[in-house]
């Protein structure tokens, strides 16, 4: 089956993120009530797998091995 | 003896720090490949750049290469592993140091002169300087900015493995002094066993005085003294 996987990578709560500040602060000068703002990275990825549990799994591996670093990032996976 | 800088699509400090060890300190140096092979080298140099374009995160994908296997072996047999900006984000990236790089606190590519104090001496690429020591390099980058959580810098504390932090002219650790907002202004770390060292400033920039200074010489010499003894 061919499966689609949506990953968002994200810095963890409380990190700096400065590119989330800075649209935050644009954002403000515009006018806008902007409390926050946080930056993140989306990333589409096709993929053959048996089944969702598979892709999920297949995902979750990639994003351990490379696609975020566990020290700065949190990351989700949506598969459809 | 000989040395080896590895090159990826994208570095563009190699053919500098091949200069520094083949030219100035004589050292037979190779600029190789990331596809060919660094077994036999008593030493390699992973220089700065753009690897892949910094596409992910900088450093991530030349992380990843079947290279770095090897390089990590070269680290476990003991031998000298110094990653110089792009280099020190692709070492932390391998998992070869601790922590990580992010986007400089101003996010922006910062270019200039920075002071650093040495911290530790009894490592395989500062044995030339004098703990405590004030030393000028440029540093060029912007991510740069150091962290690891409160146990990990602890831990890298307790076991010296903090080796140059950015500091005022006069030797103080300040805030101003910090051009990309490290955590504690770590400039440069190195492994538990001190043959592993990542730095963003750059001391090939700062290896002949014609170039403002030539204190980063030190550390290739260092690197180079700590090889030959073996």
């Amino acid at each position: 089956m061919r499966y689609c996987a949506e990953i968002t990578i994200q810095l963890k709560q409380g990190m700096l993120d400065p590119e989330g500040e800075t649209i935050q602060r644009a954002l403000t000068h515009l006018g806008y009530a902007v409390k926050s703002a946080h930056a993140a990275k989306r990333l589409l990825i096709e993929l053959e797998a048996d089944d969702t549990d598979d892709a999920t799994g297949m995902v979750d591996e990639m994003c351990r091995k490379m696609l975020a670093n566990p020290v700065i990032h949190n990351y989700s996976i949506v598969i459809r | 003896m000989k040395f080896a800088v590895i090159r990826f699509g994208g570095s563009n400090c190699d053919s500098d720090v091949h200069h520094i060890l083949n030219d100035l300190l004589g050292v037979s140096t190779d600029l190789v490949w990331y596809k060919d092979s660094i077994e036999g080298y008593d030493g390699v140099v992973i220089p700065g750049g753009f690897s892949y374009g910094d596409y992910l995160r900088a450093g991530a994908i030349a992380a990843r290469t079947p290279i770095m296997n090897s390089v990590r072996r070269l680290a476990d047999s003991g031998k000298p592993v110094l990653g110089i900006c792009n280099g020190f984000q692709i070492l932390v990236e391998a998992g070869l140091l601790p922590g990580a790089l992010r986007t400089n606190e101003y996010p922006k590519f910062c270019c200039r002169w920075v002071n650093l104090r040495v911290e530790n001496t009894d490592t395989a690429f500062t044995s030339g300087f004098k703990e405590g020591e004030i030393v000028r390099m440029p540093v060029a980058h912007k991510e740069g900015n150091f962290f690891a959580d409160d146990a990990a810098l602890q831990d890298m504390n307790s076991h010296r493995q903090i080796v140059f932090r950015y500091v005022s002219p006069d030797g103080n650790a300040a805030d101003y002094a910090n051009p990309n907002g490290s955590v504690e202004n770590i400039a440069g770390i190195v492994n538990g066993s001190g043959n592993v060292l990542g730095m963003m400033p750059h001391p090939e920039r700062a290896s002949e005085s014609i170039l403002g200074s030539d204190d980063g010489r030190r550390i290739f010499e260092s690197m180079v003294e700590y090889a030959e003894q073996g």
